[in-house]
């Protein structure tokens, strides 16, 4: 993990095609001095994986809004194993109804952030977990 | 960083690991400790990609351009890497980089590997961290190395120190014919693309660029070459593909890619000795109990004075260092390849 700026993937996972969500705390991470990649839209978990890996992020924030969390999540934490990058932070934001919440915390997603959330939650849990 | 650590991940960028080739960018990024020693040690790799500039206005197209430049690429066998530079903000020091958007089909291609980067402070469209970040491709022997500049200005034109071959890209609605002649990034193009051609108005930027050529006094490198692309239609992209391995061959048997590379080393030895000299002259200044800002105020110093005292305090620290450049030359099992000692001769 890099010593120096925070690296941060805002990931779209699956058929979803509204990004206004990821593009705010796309825009307040990075006036919070981090260094934010967007993937931009419909990625295929394999994308996101890997895009994380080339660009050695420490964060990958998932939005998800199509309602297929329960099937992209794990397949993303999966792939992450296999890249042997599991020491990277998966946190994920969007519509994820609260049941579902204990599952993907089970499964290594860091922290679920539910619609009312503030930008600055986010960026407070991001600082709190990379410690920079 | 420990040797055993190092000779692992130049052995990881050799074999091009993703995670390995990862790494060592962020290390050099951050010009983290061990940074310099991992370059030194990948130094004679190095050398072997063409390297490619993709420069012009934002917006104009250079991810989208680069995207299908890479498909086109992968499709003739050709392994390639990206370096994609956005801007940093000066204000918080962070960025949003977003020229991954545009490449999103390359990233499960395990012949390309793309980095993101801000551009930390540089100035030039650039990051400092491309001359490092060059280096690892090479030494992951990618065949092409693809730099895509910041959306520049008229004036960001550090990319004509770093590639072989520069693409400036031009798009219609942009200005009227005196922009095409004044200095700066119109200049530096051995290609010039007019893209987004299925727009209005991109003949006639084509034509004003070929007047502007054709009123240029004439120089020692081949006229640049004008050319029309639409990259989101994918037209246009195989003829600049040929144009730019044909740069490359002709740069070659001129003698131009020598003056190019040496023009590149000179320009990274620059940026070490810059950013070297920056921290230690914060360092001395910001020294605790440090009173010149006081003798300047007093009149008992100058400016001039104080960066002369300060050289010379470096200058005897570096002479009383551990080693310097001719012991480390000569001390045994340093590889230093042919490559090494055509750019010493140059010098």
């Amino acid at each position: 993990m890099s010593e120096g700026r925070i690296r941060v993937l805002i990931a779209k996972p699956g058929l979803d095609g509204h990004d206004r969500g990821a593009k705010v705390l796309a825009r307040a991470m990075r006036d919070a001095g981090f260094e934010v990649i967007y993937s931009g839209l419909r990625q295929t978990p394999e994308q996101i994986v890997s895009a994380a890996v080339q660009e050695d992020v420490d964060v990958i924030g998932l939005s998800i809004l199509s309602g297929a969390h329960n099937h992209l999540f794990p397949r993303i934490l999966e792939l992450l194993e296999e890249a042997d990058a599991e020491d990277i932070l998966v946190i994920a934001g969007g519509v994820i109804p609260e049941e579902d919440i204990a599952g993907l915390e089970d499964l290594g997603v860091s922290r679920v952030f539910t619609p009312g959330t503030s930008t600055s939650d986010a960026i407070d849990f991001i600082r709190e977990r990379i410690g920079a | 960083m420990r040797t055993a650590e190092r000779d692992k991940m130049v052995e990881d960028i050799r074999a091009a690991r993703p995670a390995g080739l990862a790494r060592a960018i962020s290390l050099i990024e951050d010009e983290a400790e061990g940074a310099g020693g991992l370059l030194e040690a990948l130094h004679p790799h190095t050398g072997g990609a063409h390297v490619v500039g993709i420069t012009g206005p934002p917006g104009s197209g250079k991810s989208t351009l680069t995207d299908r430049i890479v498909k086109h690429l992968r499709a003739r066998g050709s392994t390639v890497g990206v370096i994609a530079v956005d801007p940093t903000s000066p204000f918080s020091g962070g960025a949003l980089l977003g020229d991954r958007t545009r490449m999103a089909d390359l990233a499960t291609d395990k012949g390309v590997f793309i980095r993101s980067m801000g551009t930390r402070g540089s100035l030039g469209g650039l990051s400092r961290a491309v001359y490092g970040t060059i280096k690892v491709l090479e030494a992951a022997e990618k065949d092409y190395v693809i730099v895509e500049t910041v959306g520049v200005g008229q004036s960001e034109v550090d990319i004509a120190r770093v590639a072989d071959t520069v693409v400036v890209v031009f798009v219609p609605g942009l200005g009227d014919d005196v922009q095409a002649i004044k200095a700066g990034i119109t200049e530096i193009g051995d290609l010039l693309v007019v893209n987004k051609a299925d727009l209005p108005g991109a003949s006639r930027i084509e034509s004003t660029l070929e007047s502007t050529l054709n009123l240029a006094p004439p120089r020692v490198e081949p006229a640049p070459k004008i050319l029309t692309t639409s990259a989101e239609r994918d037209e246009g992209v195989v003829d600049l593909i040929d144009m730019i391995v044909e740069h490359l061959a002709l740069a070659k048997t001129t003698g131009l890619l020598a003056c190019r590379r040496r023009m590149r080393a000179k320009a990274e030895i620059t940026a070490i000795l810059t950013r070297d000299i920056a921290k230690r002259t914060e360092i001395s200044l910001s020294e605790p109990g440090a009173d010149w800002y006081e003798r300047l105020q007093d009149g008992r110093t100058t400016p001039g004075a104080l960066a002369a005292t300060i050289w010379r305090k470096l200058v005897i620290e570096e002479y009383e260092g551990v080693e310097d450049e001719n012991s480390r030359e000569a001390s045994p099992g340093d590889r230093r390849g042919e490559h090494r000692r055509s750019h010493e001769d140059l010098l």
